[in-house]
């Protein structure tokens, strides 16, 4: 699967895009996983105001994934 | 109904020409250039980012909703991305109507949309340093007056 950071998450985590095998389940264990390589980006997913979007729909965070999904990660939306 | 998310440079007043070319049915155009202020001399260049595939279908279904609440013909949106320098076009959006006030009205509800809620992320590069940037509180406000301010169906926040 997919995973897009966009805005602040990309500088905190210091990179854009990896694809990774998927952990069982929904949303809430990618994001555990992520925490787990990086403790920094997995508060800054915690942050308010950040959403998800699979396979660019934006989803709870107990959404299932399947191993093609593209799940990206949100921050607060600046505007143009 | 047009989206464009573009990194190249842009020329409104060809946009503009191209949009309103060979139109018989549209009575009123009103277009909307916004361009990248420097702040005093404060920005030396902003970054937007965008979700492309998301971002232009969000921008998309807002375009949609004027075009339905204000009985447009069409709507045009462009919007640049990647690095802009001051002075740069950064956004263009032109609402063609058979009257004025449905064209005026549409173009101010999409640009309060766009500057408030669209999916971009901004950067600004500044001498200081770099800082990521959130709408300001009059963004907000003027987006609100388009009752835009509770969550719509694009958006889940949890």
């Amino acid at each position: 699967m997919r995973v897009l950071l966009f805005g602040p998450l990309r500088d905190v985590a210091g990179w854009r895009e990896r694809t990774m095998a998927p952990p069982p389940g929904s949303v809430v264990a990618l994001k555990a996983a992520l925490a787990r390589d990086d403790r920094a980006l997995g508060e800054a997913l915690e942050r308010p105001g950040v959403q998800i979007a699979v396979d660019r729909t934006i989803v709870r965070g107990d959404a299932r994934l399947s191993a093609e999904a593209e799940v990206a990660f949100l921050p607060p939306m600046s505007g143009g | 109904m047009t989206v464009r998310l573009q990194s190249d440079k842009f020329e409104p007043g060809d946009l503009l020409a191209a949009f309103c070319k060979g139109r018989r049915d549209v009575g009123a155009v009103v277009s909307f250039t916004g361009l990248v202020r420097a702040e005093g001399e404060s920005v030396q260049a902003l970054e937007l980012e965008a979700y492309p595939g998301f971002t232009d279908l969000q921008i998309g279904a807002m375009a949609d909703a004027a075009v339905e609440r204000h009985g447009l013909i069409d709507v045009l949106v462009v919007h640049r991305t990647g690095h802009l320098r001051p002075g740069d076009p950064i956004v263009f959006v032109a609402t063609a109507a058979a009257h004025r006030r449905a064209a005026f009205e549409a173009a101010d509800q999409l640009m309060d949309y766009l500057k408030s809620r669209a999916p971009f992320w901004k950067k600004s590069h500044e001498a200081q340093g770099a800082r990521w940037i959130e709408p300001a509180l009059q963004d907000y406000q003027d987006a609100q007056r388009w009752d835009m301010s509770a969550p719509g169906p694009l958006e889940d926040r949890r």
